[in-house]
């Protein structure tokens, strides 16, 4: 019976919307545009906020990033090396140590040094290589991968093994055409036998902050801590064309991993400690915390996800208005009508119920209309810019249900006004 | 138990700042099968007393039994139902709806009754037989004559087939010979069994009813049977 009225309720609705069909479309368009921008924010919007969420979660969520920065000059202190006055900051290998012997929850340390240095495979020479000396649990905490062959193994490490691990760019340039494992290649005037590959890394589009965080692998080459340090000793020596400079870095960046994400905040407390005790106040590293960066995106997501709201909002608020002027003008056209319904048997909410399902059919077929607009504008901005855009299964559902109460709430007024009209002055009305 | 009594029945309106007395004690009883025309010249009262008979308004004081029921205390809702179960409207200008073909506008009366729509189209194209149009079914009401239209209003009348019909000066805007046609129709639902209450203020159309109820000032002057 509800169903078999709801038939006839809505026939009513789409007679009466065909009748006046320019009207219809026109009316509709605040919906459609309304809606459109709903959906096509909420994809943009998703997409963005996947995005950083991915380039953080590789950063590890119950991870703790130490980074050694060279400190204002003023707090610079020289010291002789090999001869030369290089400049002495950063994290030392005492530091690792005394994390990973003094707070309990620290599952991993990871000591890595980065050391940008020329190298060679026969006449193929890289420039501006790097070389990143670390340990094997490198590896397991940075969530990367070896694609072909091994990675650098304790017993390397041992042994001051003079081995390494490559990554794709390095291939590409200096092994074009062959099999670089088994191969040497020349950092320094020493000889590295290339046991493994790295697996490519992608999405390496960084911003900025992170980009001093994640090291990238794909034109790095990968050596043993203990070899670089006896090979390199402390101290970077870097010659310029016009200047010269040296530095010694013990560690270039510590990576803390801790057992329980939970612990995360806890711990980059004491290891902060740490480092102030050990380092005397001296500001020569940095701390990054992805987790704390995670709650960030996640906050400015909230941020914009509430400004997208409120523009959205805006524009069904200006499609509702449009509904209701229209509707409204159309009760005062078809007063007679009213009128000649009531006189016939028509009870206030049958008048209602006319008017609301117009409103409604309306906005929800505005809302259809507004969910294909939705899915373009975002297919367009993925074409033209590039930026990742995610659908999210709720999108219709929404679309469906804003359209039917923006109908619903702009259609109440009219409606109201056309049932509690006098039904002997609407039979009058000319 | 006659078919509706007014006892005592007032009707007061307020126009602005002025109180408008339009009935000032009715006493009325109607029995089933009549033919009634309602005369008087206008501010008599006369439109006041179908609509308050119509149960689009509402008596200020005194009561309107209907059918043993008094509806001078009934809300909108009952009052929307006794319409669509039991009355009938003709009106001088039809007050057809202008979108709707000559079906629908016939079955406009039985959409709120809940009739189911093979039910409701079967019996408009019944009605349709019945006062002439059935080739014209199809037709809007702006593609009419006025007399085709009022024959649609009278067929839209009967679709919930009501004890009583009410008409407004139904020939009003007719030529007479079409006029004449109209209340030959009026006649012959009478005789069929209907009660009709008619207001008028042309001499000829009211000779066609038995009885004659004159207004004057809203109050009944005279209340008589005619020759017929």
């Amino acid at each position: 019976m509800i169903l078999f009225t709801l038939h006839k309720t809505l026939k009513l609705g789409v007679n009466s919307l065909l009748r006046h069909l320019l009207r219809s479309v026109l009316t509709m368009l605040g919906i459609v545009f309304g809606v459109g921008a709903v959906v096509a924010m909420l994809a943009v919007g998703e997409g963005a906020s996947y995005e950083s969420q991915q380039r953080i979660k590789r950063l590890g969520s119950d991870n703790i990033i130490i980074k050694s920065v060279k400190p204002p000059d003023d707090q610079q202190s020289g010291t002789s090396g090999h001869g030369i006055s290089a400049i002495e900051y950063g994290l030392t290998y005492d530091d690792a140590e005394i994390i990973q012997a003094s707070i309990p929850s620290v599952k991993v340390v990871l000591p890595v040094r980065d050391i940008p240095k020329q190298i060679h495979h026969g006449a193929r020479v890289i420039e501006n290589g790097r070389v990143i000396a670390t340990v094997p649990w490198y590896l397991g905490t940075t969530n990367q991968r070896v694609q072909t062959g091994r990675f650098i193994t304790s017993r390397d490490v041992h042994d001051n093994a003079t081995v390494c691990v490559i990554g794709t760019d390095i291939v590409k340039q200096l092994f074009p055409c062959e099999n670089p494992i088994g191969k040497s290649i020349k950092v320094s005037g020493c000889y590295y036998i290339v046991v493994g590959v790295m697996a490519l890394e992608t999405s390496t589009k960084q911003s900025s902050g992170e980009a001093a965080v994640i090291t990238d692998v794909n034109s790095a080459v990968i050596i043993p801590l203990t070899t670089a340090l006896s090979r390199f000793g402390k101290t970077i020596v870097d010659i310029k064309s016009s200047s010269f400079s040296a530095e010694t870095v013990e560690l270039h960046q510590i990576t803390v991993k801790v057992d329980n994400v939970n612990d995360v905040v806890p711990v980059a407390g004491m290891v902060q400690a740490i480092l102030k005790k050990n380092h005397h106040d001296r500001k020569d590293y940095q701390m990054i915390v992805p987790l704390e960066l995670l709650h960030e995106i996640e906050s400015n997501a909230r941020m914009y996800t509430i400004v997208l709201a409120i523009i959205a909002a805006l524009s069904l608020l200006v499609g509702g208005i449009g509904i209701m002027n229209i509707t409204l003008a159309s009760v005062t056209e078809r007063t007679r009508e009213i009128g000649i319904r009531r006189a016939l048997g028509a009870k206030r909410r049958d008048i209602v119920i006319q008017f609301l399902s117009e409103t409604v059919l309306l906005s929800i077929i505005g809302g259809v209309l507004g969910l294909g607009v939705g899915f373009v504008i975002p297919i367009l901005i993925k074409t033209f810019t590039g930026m990742n855009v995610i659908f999210s299964g709720w999108s219709p559902p929404l679309a469906f249900s804003i359209s039917a109460i923006v109908g619903l709430v702009f259609g109440i007024y009219p409606a109201y006004r056309a049932a509690n009209m006098d039904p002997i002055e609407a039979l009058r009305h000319e | 138990m006659p078919l509706l009594e007014l006892k005592n029945l007032h009707k007061t309106y307020v126009m602005g700042m002025v109180q408008v007395n339009a009935l000032r004690g009715i006493n009325l009883t109607i029995e089933e099968g009549e033919f009634i025309a309602i005369m008087g010249p206008s501010g008599s009262g006369k439109s006041t007393l179908l609509n308050i008979f119509g149960c689009l308004d509402r008596p200020s004081f005194g009561q309107y039994v209907l059918g043993g029921e008094d509806i001078s205390t009934l809300d909108d809702n009952a009052l929307s139902d006794i319409r669509s179960r039991r009355l009938g409207f003709i009106f001088q200008s039809y007050n057809l709806i202008q979108q709707l073909n000559v079906l629908e506008n016939i079955e406009v009366p039985l959409y709120y009754q809940g009739r189911s729509e093979r039910e409701s189209r079967h019996r408009a194209a019944e009605l349709a037989r019945v006062v002439g149009l059935s080739d014209r079914a199809r037709h809007k009401p702006s593609e009419l004559s006025g007399g085709q239209q009022q024959r649609v209003a009278i067929a839209r009348a009967l679709a919930n087939d009501p004890l009583t019909i009410l008409a407004d000066e139904p020939t009003g805007n007719l030529d007479s010979t079409t006029g004449q046609e109209i209340l030959q129709m009026l006649d012959e639902l009478n005789r069929r069994g209907k009660t009709l209450i008619m207001v008028t203020h042309d001499d000829d159309v009211a000779a066609h009813a038995r009885r004659i109820i004159r207004l004057h000032d809203g109050l009944v002057e005279s209340d008589r049977a005619t020759a017929r």
